[in-house]
């Protein structure tokens, strides 16, 4: 069956509703004068379950389905949305949405399919991808498994959570698509003591799979090894050092780096509005020529990958900065339209009850030349940041944190001892400028990046290979 | 009146949600309903840029077979979405483990009288009304220097709720509310320096709403006031948290005190019950029916009767935050916070010091307006997060700063804080005035 019949049985048919019928919403939307109008359905199956104290203490089931409709006209959107897919109701809100346009004749028009667009990844329901008591078996394992590898484990806490998402969008140019998108994760979280010192180690990992992602390469009994390893490390961990000095950042998840310092000031809609610290700066330096930067929304699998954004544009491998020139914005349709731009199939929203906006899918820094042990004996003395936990960016001044969950330090080339979590804090436009070594070395996240935009949260991913950055502040307490 | 007309209805649909829970095999279940909706209005140079309808409507359900638990939830209310939320709750609670700490609140803990406390007031607020009045708000923040160079907007934001909540030892009740907010954020340029600031105003009726003008008028201010701002070197110095970043040190003590954290041992905070955890002169507590507020609420998320007490009280901890699990866990009694804490303020010092007076307090160090990242672990309090703000000499602020980060650990901070202002923000569930602490590592170029 087609992604799109797929999509059309899972929201449609349940609720009665027909191709004529969006045919009639989109009629009442296209009666007044509008640029760009859609209508945005989901249906989307969630669950969760918990293992703590070993013991499956919780699940959840979460069930939830509505539509989206939107009408733009200029620079002003009218939106409403409603969980009830009924006719009447979704009419009304299309009633409601119009009026935000002048009054004027728009010629109707009919839906009609849209052709085939590429799919990275399989249409699965990852919630039937193991019987329940295969879900409990798995989290049971991996609880056993990790409290076995060291005797000063705490406390483990397993969590497992699927998602089976079915949209379907409607554009006022007569196209219909779809895209089924599954998404699994699973975290280990231990907490270990020694001394009366007490430290947190936590290790996840993700993918638009099912569930069985995690019981192949013993994903989930690795997970739990590392949660382990970094809470032990932690253990050691003394006070970290405060100020400016170079930072090396191992590969993969510290790609957070790339998504706060650069990624977020390329969100087409800052640079529409000029309040971007990248604005305007399209053909100019914001990195060393090592750098090249893109957001590839066709990684197969990828936990921030989508065969079609949400306002149905395939999604692509965006070059953002190349050789240390900024390249392009990434694009919704409606800041493409006012930029004179394409859309970059960047246009996502968090649910139908939010309206979409340019945001990253999975944003990494391709490989350079170097060897990462050859990065690390350069440094005389620096930090190595090896993983992180979140970041913010402030997009207009700049200025970008990311705090390390993992970091140690480098004395004359080695790496040494390890220092507690600090916070690393920049200014974006230009700590990319000071990449002075890019290992050969990329990795991706292993699937658990969340992005928060204006109270929306989406799933991303980011990587990077090892880099060398000459001079960044971190902010330990020990001067 | 839309919403408290709603509430019978409701309430007939919980009881159908426990009366099918206990058909299909629970022993107990709990359940409840949510219907809001809502506008929100955006302005920016003047003119209308979104218009959004907001409805949503949920039902959520917990059952216990025997002393295992199993939840669900889902958007659509229909008898077909009953039957098959409550059976996923089932199926869930079938596989989970039995906890012998799992089940209700005790029947005397719940709440049997239910003060009315003043929280509904819907606005009448009709597009065009919502529309002007971003507009004028915007305009105030775009006339108010002429470095202001730009705008995100200003928004109106109208929200009522109403939420029912049942479990088959007999509660049912239901109450609206109502939340209204303001929100500005401009962007003022000087030379090369670009900066963006905002100001909101939020309260349960729109005539407590600040004046549009001066929501506007502030986000402007906030914005050029950072203009030009620079690094500091690393140093050590006495940091004083304003009133709307304060409020977010105090959010780490309840996290710190909250039951989830504590009988996982994630917390720093781990048996510090009846111990001094701030100087002698510090009290905190919770004030769950303030008529008004935005945290008020006359029973928790499980039904227990709120009430107001000390948490700290002489700078000794006096009381943990507790649901009715983590209270088992720990072998105590809930203290009516499932779901969080309900209006918590902490007491402006003893000499209650408005901001200039705290400014003089402070008299050589830092200022933080904003923080960045998230950089507090809960587990051993220690605290590292960007920072920026305002480097003040002799109790007057002398140029901004950005691009730093203030660390310590948070006992340590607790225990080292000298001075709570009158300044009170009362936007949030947690009211505070800016917050002085002797000392902090302070890094930057």
């Amino acid at each position: 069956m087609s992604i799109l019949e797929l999509a059309r049985q899972s929201i449609l048919t349940p609720a009665g509703l027909q191709d004529r019928d969006i045919d009639r919403i989109m009629g009442a939307l296209l009666s007044v004068r509008v640029d760009m109008a859609d209508i945005y359905f989901q249906s989307s199956h969630y669950e969760s379950w918990q293992m703590e104290d070993g013991i499956i203490k919780e699940g959840s089931h979460n069930i939830e389905q509505g539509a989206g409709v939107r009408a733009v006209a200029g620079e002003k959107t009218g939106f409403a949305y409603s969980d009830r897919l009924e006719l009447p109701v979704l009419l009304e809100a299309a009633n409601n949405v119009r009026a935000i346009a002048r009054q004027g004749q728009e010629a109707r028009s009919a839906v009609r399919v849209a052709g085939h667009w590429p799919q990275y990844y399989a249409a699965h329901n990852p919630l039937q991808s193991l019987t329940d008591q295969d879900k409990i078996d798995l989290l049971r394992s991996v609880d056993r498994e990790t409290r076995k590898l060291d005797p000063r484990i705490e406390q483990v806490i397993v969590s497992l959570v699927g998602v089976h998402e079915n949209i379907l969008v409607a554009s006022q140019d007569g196209s219909l698509a779809a895209d089924v998108r599954p998404l699994v994760r699973l975290n280990v979280t231990v907490i270990v003591e020694e001394n009366g010192r007490r430290e947190q180690g936590s290790m996840g990992g993700g993918a638009r799979r099912g569930y069985d992602y995690f019981i192949d390469q013993e994903r989930a009994l690795q997970y739990g090894r590392e949660a382990v390893r970094q809470a032990l490390v932690s253990l050691e961990a003394v006070a970290a050092p405060a100020g400016n000095m170079p930072v090396v950042l191992g590969p993969g998840w510290p790609g957070i780096l790339l998504h706060e310092a650069i990624g977020h000031g390329l969100e087409g809609d800052f640079n529409r509005k000029g309040t971007s610290a990248f604005s305007g700066r399209v053909g100019t330096r914001v990195a060393s020529p090592l750098c090249t930067v893109v957001d590839d929304g066709t990684l197969p699998d990828r936990r921030g990958s989508l065969s079609i954004d949400d306002e149905g544009v395939p999604t692509e491998k965006t070059v953002l900065i190349e050789n240390g020139i900024l390249k392009g914005y990434m694009q919704d349709k409606l800041n493409a339209r006012l930029m004179n731009a394409r859309p970059t199939g960047n246009g996502r929203r968090e649910s139908y009850a939010h309206l979409p906006m340019p945001r990253m899918t999975n944003t990494y820094m391709l490989p350079g030349q170097h060897d990462p042990e050859e990065i690390v004996k350069s440094v005389k003395k620096g930090l190595y940041a090896k993983n992180f936990g979140g970041g913010q960016v402030d997009i207009t001044s700049g200025k970008f944190v990311f705090s390390a969950s993992e970091a140690y330090l480098i004395e004359d080339g080695r790496i040494t001892r390890p220092v507690k979590g600090a916070t690393l804090i920049g200014n974006g436009p230009d700590v990319l400028t000071r990449v002075s070594m890019v290992g050969d070395d990329l990795q991706l996240d292993s699937g658990v990046g969340t992005c928060g935009k204006e109270g929306q949260s989406v799933p991303v991913g980011v990587g990077q290979p090892t880099l060398k950055i000459d001079e960044l502040t971190v902010g330990g307490t020990s001067l | 009146m839309q919403n408290q007309e709603q509430i019978p209805k409701l309430k007939d649909l919980v009881q159908e949600l426990l009366d099918e829970a206990l058909k299909q095999g629970a022993s107990s279940a709990e359940a409840s309903l949510s219907s809001d909706k809502g506008l929100s209005i955006t302005a920016r140079f003047g003119e209308v840029e979104t218009i959004e309808h907001h409805q949503d409507q949920g039902l959520g359900v917990t059952v216990y077979i025997g002393q295992r638990k199993g939840s669900a939830s889902a958007t659509d209310l229909s008898p077909q979405s009953i039957r098959e939320t409550v059976a996923a709750a089932c199926s869930i609670a079938r596989y989970a483990s039995s906890d012998a700490c799992a089940g209700f609140p005790e029947q005397e803990l719940l709440a049997t009288r239910f003060p009315d406390l003043d929280l509904y007031h819907p606005w009448e607020l009709s597009a065009e009304e919502g529309i002007d009045l971003a507009i004028a708000c915007e305009a105030a923040a775009l006339g108010y220097h002429p470095d202001i160079s730009n705008s995100e907007g200003a928004s109106v934001n109208s929200h009522q709720a109403v939420t029912v909540l049942g479990n088959t030892l007999g509660f049912l009740h239901g109450y609206p509310s109502t939340r209204h907010s303001l929100v500005c954020s401009v962007l003022g340029q000087r030379e090369e320096s670009m900066q963006r600031d905002y100001w909101y105003s939020v309260a349960r009726a729109a005539e407590d709403l600040q004046p549009a003008r001066e929501v506007g008028e502030k986000a402007a201010q906030r914005a050029i006031a950072r203009l030009q701002a620079r690094s500091l070197s690393t140093r050590q110095c006495p940091v004083l948290f304003a009133a709307e970043v304060a409020t977010g040190l105090l959010g780490s003590l309840v996290g710190a005190i909250s039951g989830g954290n504590l009988y996982r041992k994630s917390s720093f905070l781990l048996d510090a019950l009846g111990r001094q955890i701030f100087p002698e002169f510090i009290h905190i507590h919770e004030q769950p029916h303030l008529h008004k507020a935005l945290g008020s609420a006359p029973y928790d998320a499980e039904g227990v009767a709120t009430h107001a007490r000390d948490i700290v009280a002489g700078g000794v901890l006096q009381s943990y935050v507790l649901s009715t699990y983590s209270a088992r866990k720990l072998g105590m009694q809930s203290t009516g916070n499932a779901g969080g804490v309900h209006n918590l303020l902490i007491d402006p010092g003893p000499d209650s010091d408005d901001f200039s007076s705290m400014l003089r307090k402070l008299d050589r160090g830092l200022l933080v307006t904003e923080l960045m990242g998230q950089g507090v672990n809960m587990v051993t309090g220690d605290y590292s997060r960007g920072a920026a703000g305002f480097w003040v000499e002799n109790g007057e602020i002398q140029y901004p700063v950005e691009e730093i980060t203030i660390a310590g650990n948070l006992r340590d901070m607790f225990l080292h804080l000298v001075a709570v202002g009158n300044d009170v923000d009362c936007r949030g569930n947690i009211r505070s005035g800016s917050i002085l602490l002797e000392q902090m590592s302070i890094a930057g170029n």
